[in-house]
């Protein structure tokens, strides 16, 4: 069986401008969105607490809602998950509340309307924490790029290394734009889910240049847009599978994974569309446009050996 | 298309039967145990408390169905909870209070298995249950403890040394005030001090004399706080009765605590969290100084505390700021009943402590000292009584309004020791058990039902060299627990979605090289060259793509914490075995199919 019997060369390069705007408008959607809305920060973040307890019949939320803001806690954010039983609450951290010993005040203070009450987890964040994560997170990220940068550099050229990391810093935004768009909460999973993607990304754009360069070496007298579509071209029936596969178990995470996976499966997946779409239709054009030639990457060695002599 | 070596398909057959070893563990569950370990390094178990503990509990009918025994931690096995249960009380009983005797699940893995050292992975507590603490040591009120203690010390010696002082105490963050009277007395105390501290630094301010702290010394103190922090915190936990608690250090300031299987988290932070000590202090018995000091003017060398009475309530006492002995000098504390028949803590204190009460209690005849208990930050008198005469031997009993459990927990927080410098709970996560296994059966199904699709539509679409495939993908899953398991690694809820993610992402090199063969057959390839040069070609691209996903991991596993770090250890751990079952395994079984035929045609 073969899904992608293509004869001749798809003119990719040729769709440049329009794959640029798409690019262009998706991106400043995602900033539009990251500045008006803001991301959804998980209590990791934020810090608070954050409870999930269990009711034997369907929860009345208003009466959750009552009972804590009896204990002034009128900020908490009530919510039923899964099912009408289950409830989570969010209490965020306040000067003056000793936080370390809330959730239990809180579950005392649950139970005595409802005896059979469970404690599934509690998750309690204290300020420090937070500022710690995301400087930690910030950090990640920028290691990631300098180290996948110098990679690309060493292995191949500076202009391949500029273009992969673009291409796949303009995935990450577009995440984030749409967790900040749909007000996803966005944890440390999903951080993980989102570094993870940048590595699996880079590395579809890798494949891409892998063959570009392959191509300079193989095709002789052909112009750089049609090394590039060839490449492209070749290389679209992998990246369709490889993807498609990837794409199967994350939806498997998102279908049986349960709440904590949720929205790890979700990053992945807008990840893994994205990543197909930027490296292959943003990398390589600003390649191309960064004035990549056969030179750049089949060396020379003649005139190296002449100087030695 | 060239042989493949023998001593590949050996090496790939030696990684698969050890992998299958190392995996087996996981799936045999786990039984009911109860391990016993001593509280004191004096105690140790021997070959007759084992034999006194079979023989009670095979008298009683609780029959175990096996002992392990590492020479240090002493685990019974039973065949469901209720023995246990039953068990657990018995061997208390039998053994008393100097042996920690806890529940625990312990993997039912057959003995010669736990030899080769093959277990099952550990489960984090997002999949078993428990409590996880990040404690912050609040480094200023160490500072200012020992501060307090060196003031004492200094204030010890001098007297000891007969040089008379008008007042010691702390002048700023780093530096104590000695006033003295005359030029005689300054030099006297200097030589005397700088023989009796040599760390401390002295210098000379008129007829004072400043004693500072070097900031080395403040960096020794800091990281002193935090080694007896957790010390405390182990003594703690052990008393709380915890089958395998983790106390780590994380961070210059930082204690990770986390205590599987506690439900009781209430019980768990007070006792973790309490900075109990006993402070011994001289009663001002002024009667004119108290009745000015609860009109609000307390005199400076004097504290206002609340003395608690038997009937519960509180009057107000008036105490000298000065602390004669703390609760570090304390060897044992055990609850108890005074003779009037009300709780009571007895304490013994070490030679230091006995000396130092001998000699407070000889020079305060007829005085009242009061044993002042701080818990939960404040400060309150237990009891006052007068001295009648002096004290030698080092026992106290100190018994005022406590209930049992009071005297029962204030014992148990004395005999741990006390912390460096209180601490605060700046994390929690607390996991039931219930959401452990439903996270377990979630993880596992996402793994199963990924795998499987992925098995199905490889088979199809790639046929002979799909089943190679997913053959392939199938040794990675085996080889990334194994290891997994092998590293007594600690799997968690983010670690499975790691490695299901680790088997999405490695069938991309298996679809590289399938591809790739494909491409060559196309371009008019022979089969065998083309499964050759296929490999050949896709090998580069594999190593490319896998490094700056490696790039990631890494990057992951140095700034990750909590979930993400045990994510990140998956990823990377999978990156590299699909990389080896891809490339070797993969070419191995094609060259089992392939090599010494003659074929027209590809199933691909």
């Amino acid at each position: 069986m073969e899904f992608f019997k293509i004869k001749k060369d798809i003119p990719f390069m040729s769709y440049g401008r329009l794959t640029t705007s798409i690019s262009l408008i998706t991106f400043i959607l995602a900033i539009f969105f990251l500045v008006t809305r803001g991301l959804h920060l998980s209590v990791e973040f934020t810090g608070g607490t954050l409870m999930e307890v269990q009711y034997s019949q369907a929860a009345n939320v208003d009466e959750i809602r009552d009972d804590l803001s009896k204990i002034g806690l009128d900020q908490a954010t009530v919510q039923t998950y899964g099912s009408s039983k289950n409830v989570m609450l969010r209490l965020p951290n306040k000067p003056g509340i000793n936080t370390s010993t809330l959730s239990n005040q809180v579950f005392q203070e649950l139970k005595q309307t409802a005896p059979d009450l469970q404690l599934k987890s509690v998750e309690y964040i204290g300020p420090q924490v937070g500022k710690d994560l995301i400087n930690n997170g910030l950090m990640a990220i920028l290691f990631v790029c300098i180290g996948i940068m110098l990679y690309l550099a060493i292995r191949f050229e500076w202009r391949f290394a500029v273009s992969a990391i673009i291409a796949n810093m303009h995935d990450v935004v577009i995440i984030l734009g749409f967790f900040a768009a749909f007000q996803w909460e966005f944890s440390l999973t999903v951080l993980a889910a989102i570094l993870a993607v940048l590595g699996y990304s880079v590395n579809e754009s890798v494949v891409v240049f892998d063959r570009i360069r392959e191509n300079f070496r193989t095709i002789r007298g052909g112009t750089v847009p049609q090394v590039i579509n060839n490449a492209i071209t070749a290389t679209m029936s992998r990246t369709i599978i490889t993807h498609g596969c990837t794409e199967m178990m994350v939806l498997s995470m998102f279908f049986f994974g349960g709440p904590s996976l949720h929205y790890f499966a979700l990053a992945l997946t807008i990840g893994i569309v994205f990543g197909i779409y930027s490296s292959v239709l943003v990398a390589s054009p600003l390649v191309m446009w960064l004035g990549v030639s056969r030179e750049n990457l089949v060396k020379v060695k003649k005139r190296k050996e002449e100087a030695v002599v | 298309m060239s042989k493949f070596p023998l001593w590949k398909y050996l090496l790939i057959l030696g990684a698969v039967v050890i992998s299958f070893l190392y995996t087996i563990p996981n799936f045999y569950g786990e039984v009911p145990a109860i391990q016993i370990s001593s509280l004191r390094s004096s105690v140790i178990i021997s070959d007759d408390t084992i034999n006194a503990i079979t023989q009670n509990l095979q008298k009683s009918g609780l029959n175990p169905t096996g002992e392990v025994f590492d020479g240090k931690t002493l685990k019974f096995k039973f065949t469901n909870t209720d023995i246990q249960l039953k068990a657990r009380d018995l061997i208390q009983q039998t053994l008393g209070d100097n042996y920690v005797v806890a529940l625990n699940l312990i993997s039912a893995t057959p003995d010669w298995m736990s030899n080769i050292n093959a277990s099952p992975m550990f489960l984090g507590l997002d999949l078993r249950g428990g409590v996880h603490f990040l404690l912050e040591v609040d480094m200023d009120a160490a500072v200012k403890k020992t501060m307090n203690k060196y003031v004492g010390d200094i204030r010890r010696d001098l007297r000891n040394n007969q040089i008379r002082y008008g007042s010691v105490a702390v002048d700023n963050d780093s530096s104590i005030l000695i006033q003295l009277r005359d030029v005689v007395t300054v030099n006297q105390s200097i030589q005397q001090l700088s023989k009796d501290f040599p760390k401390l630094s002295t210098s000379i301010e008129g007829t004072n004399i400043r004693v500072t702290i070097s900031q080395d010394e403040m960096q020794v103190i800091k990281e002193a706080a935090v080694k007896q922090n957790i010390l405390t915190l182990h003594n703690r936990v052990n008393e709380l009765g915890v089958a395998e608690p983790i106390i780590q250090q994380q961070g210059p300031d930082r204690i990770v605590v986390e205590l599987p299987g506690v439900q009781d988290t209430a019980r768990a932070k007070d006792i973790l969290g309490r900075t109990a000590t006993l402070e011994v202090r001289m009663v001002d018995d002024d009667a004119t100084a108290l009745s000015q000091a609860q009109s609000g003017n307390v005199p400076s060398n004097d504290q206002l505390l609340d003395e608690v009475n038997n009937d519960g309530s509180s009057s107000k006492i008036l105490v000298k700021n000065d602390v004669e002995l703390t609760g570090d000098n304390i060897n044992d504390a055990q609850a108890g009943f005074d003779e009037n028949g009300s709780p009571s803590v007895n304490i013994s204190l070490d030679s230091t402590g006995a000396a130092i009460f001998k000699q407070v209690t000889g020079d305060n005849i007829g005085k009242r000292m009061a044993m002042v208990l701080v818990d939960h930050g404040k400060s309150q008198v237990v009891t006052a009584p007068v001295i009648r005469s002096q004290i030698g031997g080092g026992q106290v009993q100190i018994s005022g309004a406590m209930s049992v459990q009071d005297a029962n927990d204030v014992s148990l927080l004395l005999r741990s020791g006390s912390l460096a410098a209180p601490m605060n709970i700046i994390e929690e996560r607390t996991v039931g058990p219930s959401l452990g296994e439903e996270n377990i059966t979630k993880g596992f199904h996402s793994v199963l039902w990924g795998f499987i699709a992925i098995s199905i539509f490889m088979c199809i679409y790639y046929r002979v060299f799909g089943v190679i495939s997913v053959i392939s993908l199938g040794v990675n899953l085996l080889l990334l627990v194994a290891i997994l398991s092998m590293l007594q690694a600690t799997l968690t809820l983010p670690g499975i979605a790691a490695i299901a993610l680790a088997l999405g992402m490695a069938i991309d090199s298996n679809v590289l090289i399938n591809e790739r063969i494909r491409e060559e057959l196309r371009n008019g390839q022979k089969p065998h060259t083309a499964i050759e040069s296929g490999y050949e070609h896709a090998w580069a691209t594999i190593l490319d793509s896998n490094i700056t996903t490696l790039i990631a991991g890494l990057a992951l596993l140095a700034f990750g914490s909590g979930p993400v770090k045990g994510f990140a250890v998956v990823h990377c751990l999978g990156i590299l075995t699909s990389m080896f079952s891809a490339v070797l395994v993969s070419r191995g079984i094609t060259g089992l199919l392939y090599a010494n035929r003659r074929i027209k045609k590809l199933p691909i």
